[in-house]
């Protein structure tokens, strides 16, 4: 406030001309929403796609090839199809509600990338991206969007755990996982195809919950290898950071007794580093770390949301600069990783991945209805039994009356 | 035979479940070098280690959290809330996870996890320790609820809830911890299903059913109306979800009359299901309508009043004479 102060005192003692409007934006902080994420943030691939070194991380990237990084283009633009078909599904009414991933593609490719097959991955409810790099078909994903199931998939398939809509809760399944892996001895043997860790997605919203902070008070305690990926895409629903903090996220994990880092999220190699440095650290026997990964929801919160409401559309130009994809295909195509004939089949690949989504998704058949009767508990239980039962006599009395 | 109480008879329990099964593993406060609060675990770390019986921090919806990951993981964690009235932290996680997860997964998830609670008053404790809060779970769909009487229920139905593959709540009436009985832990298993529901004393004229705590004060009430020559059969419910109605509605069928007791609150208690239940099984056998006594629609009394909130041997029988009146 002492800007405008200043500028005011400046006039009374007879200085022209102070536009303090102009001074107090010239001089005001700029809102975490389009900061940049400070100094602290570990960029490898900066928004124009200039490669830059980092002390600690540049390391975690020196062995990906231009096959590697194809690859991770590929994914990024994929996945976004994906996500887009989704959207278009629920506005034509095949989806009642989508958690779009726009935006937050690199988050997600990047730290999807670095996990090992044995590792486990405990999702939110956007983690599609992570979905995709775990090999889980992008359809599985669907059913509890257009309400046929409420996830309906086995998550060791996959190592990727069902998604949960309750905010946080899974960083808690995820730590206790984590104590799992420690009881089978499978840390910090020096074997890298048993030592496994686990990581835990939420969003910036999610670390004002009671469960994220347990949970990370029984990761620590426990030196758990889990590793926590908040994906900081500045919005919970209509809320900024500046209701959910007043300090930057991955700063919260020291007061927790483990490290934390901020990585710039929309910087796929960045994403891939960090999180493949932590998750190794975790899997090695060092316990749990922080991941901030600092992006932006480029979408609403969800399909239902209006971020018109809330938040102004500069605020989106500036992110669309930072865009995950754009950089990585400045980046190929600069060093002639990647040339116009890849990237147009890239496409051709998208849309056709995005047709067979629609029409699988087209395709899916509703529930039988007698089907919610089942799997409520393992053994039988009598009342379940007694109203499926009478739920089948009632219907049944209708037959032959129609 | 040994004789045991109820405390102990837990505590063995577990023991035997844990030498059976080396993915049993214990969780709570207070657990470890103490023993529990009530010394129900008193030992077991010794024994197994801290991996297996682990002192957690103080937080229960963290306990409960990261029991289901242990689960998933293919742990069978049996986690201790020191009391009923601080189990609500963990509510979330009882509700919308424990007991969701099989249902969400369409059957590929399950999650064998006991959470045993002290239930109860009549301890003379301050707020939060004397609760009965059964109907919240046995309302939701994905639990099982049982309540242990007497050390040889302590003693088998612990063992068996563990072995159960659905997540169970498992209750021990706090005030009758010390009260002792014979064992015979020799047994291979124990003489009933874990839901079975048990005709703890046959008698003619009215069915008294409860279960946990009250199971006491109804045995009591019965050999204090017989020498009245009023013959009460009492059953103990032991499982509260679910309900083993076929044991109960064969006793009202032959006295004719119901009441039944619990601590919790009649209003919205499980007296209210069992009513309406065996209203509906039994409408031709009923001489009188079925009848409730418990605790009063409050927050639980300061303890200088509980003697007063609690259903005693003197309110039972009121009720009893009461059905007996129709």
């Amino acid at each position: 406030m002492s800007d405008i102060d200043v500028a005011s005192s400046a006039g009374a003692e007879g200085t022209e001309h102070i536009d303090e409007a102009a001074v107090a934006a010239l001089t005001a902080p700029v809102p975490e929403t389009i900061g940049d994420g400070g100094p602290e943030l570990v960029q490898l691939l900066t928004p124009e796609g200039e490669r830059v070194d980092h002390p600690d991380y540049s390391a975690y990237v020196a062995d990906l090839d231009a096959d590697d990084l194809r690859g991770f283009y590929r994914d990024l633009v994929l996945v976004r199809r994906v996500d887009a078909e989704a959207t278009a599904l629920q506005r034509q009414g095949e989806l009642g509600i989508w958690a779009s991933l726009l935006g937050q593609e690199a988050a997600q490719v990047g730290s999807g990338r670095a996990l090992r097959p044995q590792d486990y991955a405990f999702p939110t409810y956007r983690e599609h991206g992570v979905a995709w790099c775990r090999g889980v078909n992008p359809l599985n994903l669907l059913g509890l969007f257009r309400g046929v199931n409420h996830g309906g998939w086995d998550p060791d398939e996959k190592n990727f755990h069902l998604y949960t809509i309750v905010i946080g809760a899974q960083t808690l399944h995820a730590t206790g996982y984590a104590m799992g892996i420690q009881r089978d001895g499978a840390v910090g043997t020096g074997d890298a195809d048993r030592d496994a860790a686990v990581v835990a997605y939420f969003g910036d919203g999610a670390t004002s919950q009671g469960d994220v902070n347990e949970a990370f008070v029984y990761a620590a305690v426990n030196n758990a290898p889990v590793v926590f990926f908040c994906q900081n895409n500045q919005w919970a629903i209509s809320e900024p950071n500046d209701r959910q903090t007043r300090i930057p996220l991955y700063q919260r994990a020291r007061g927790f007794g483990f490290p934390g880092v901020r990585v710039d999220g929309n910087d796929v190699l960045a994403v891939y580093a960090v999180t493949k440095a932590a998750m190794d650290a975790a899997r090695s026997g060092q316990g749990p770390m922080l991941i901030e990964a600092f992006t932006y929801r480029m979408g609403a919160h969800t399909t239902s949301d209006d971020p018109t409401k809330y938040r102004v559309s500069a605020e989106v130009e500036v992110w669309k600069h930072r865009d995950p994809i754009a950089r990585l295909k400045a980046y190929l195509t600069a060093h002639a990783m990647a040339d116009t004939e890849f990237f147009d089949a890239v496409d051709r690949e998208a849309d056709e991945l995005a047709a067979t989504v629609r029409e699988g998704c087209l395709s899916m058949p509703d529930p039988e209805p007698l089907s919610m009767f089942d799997h409520i508990y393992v053994e039988e239980h009598p009342v379940v039994e007694a109203e499926r039962a009478e739920f089948a006599a009632y219907h049944a009395s209708f037959e032959g009356g129609h | 035979m040994s004789t045991l109480t109820i405390a102990k008879g837990i505590n063995n329990g577990l023991r035997r479940s844990m030498e059976r099964d080396d993915k049993v593993i214990l969780m709570g406060e207070d657990i470890g070098k103490l023993g529990g609060v009530f010394r129900v675990t008193d030992g077991l770390q010794k024994d197994f280690g801290e991996d297996r019986v682990i002192d957690t921090p103080l937080a229960e919806s963290g306990i409960i959290g990261t029991a289901v990951g242990l689960a998933l993981r293919g742990y069978r964690p049996v986690c201790e809330m020191q009391f009923d009235g601080f189990v609500y932290p963990a509510f979330d996680q009882i509700v919308s996870q424990v007991a969701k997860m099989r249902a969400r997964s369409l059957g590929a998830v399950k999650l064998p996890i006991v959470i045993r609670i002290p239930v109860g008053g009549g301890i003379g404790a301050v707020e939060h320790h004397s609760e009965s809060n059964e109907a919240y779970f046995a309302h939701t769909a994905g639990l099982r609820v049982v309540a242990c009487a007497n050390p040889e229920d302590a003693y088998w139905m612990i063992q068996q809830a563990i072995e159960t593959d659905d997540p169970v709540v498992f209750y021990e009436p706090k005030r009758r911890y010390w009260d002792k009985g014979e064992v015979d832990e020799s047994a291979e298993a124990g003489p009933l299903g874990l839901y079975d529901a048990r005709v703890a004393r046959e008698g003619e004229h009215v069915t008294l059913a409860t279960y946990g705590p009250m199971v006491r004060v109804a045995l009591e009430a019965a050999q204090a109306a017989a020498e009245e020559g009023k013959s009460i059969e009492v059953v103990d419910l032991r499982s509260l979800s679910p309900l083993d109605m076929d044991t109960l509605a064969a006793s009202v069928e032959k006295t004719g009359r119901l009441v039944v007791t619990h601590e919790a609150s009649t209003f919205l208690g499980m007296g209210a299901e069992v009513a309406a239940e065996i209203t509906q099984r039994c409408f031709y056998h009923l001489e009188a309508p079925v009848l409730r006594v418990g605790g009063y629609n409050l927050p639980y009394p300061p303890s200088k009043l509980e003697e007063e909130f609690l259903p005693d041997l003197d309110r039972v029988l009121d009720g009893v004479d009461r059905a007996l009146a129709y």
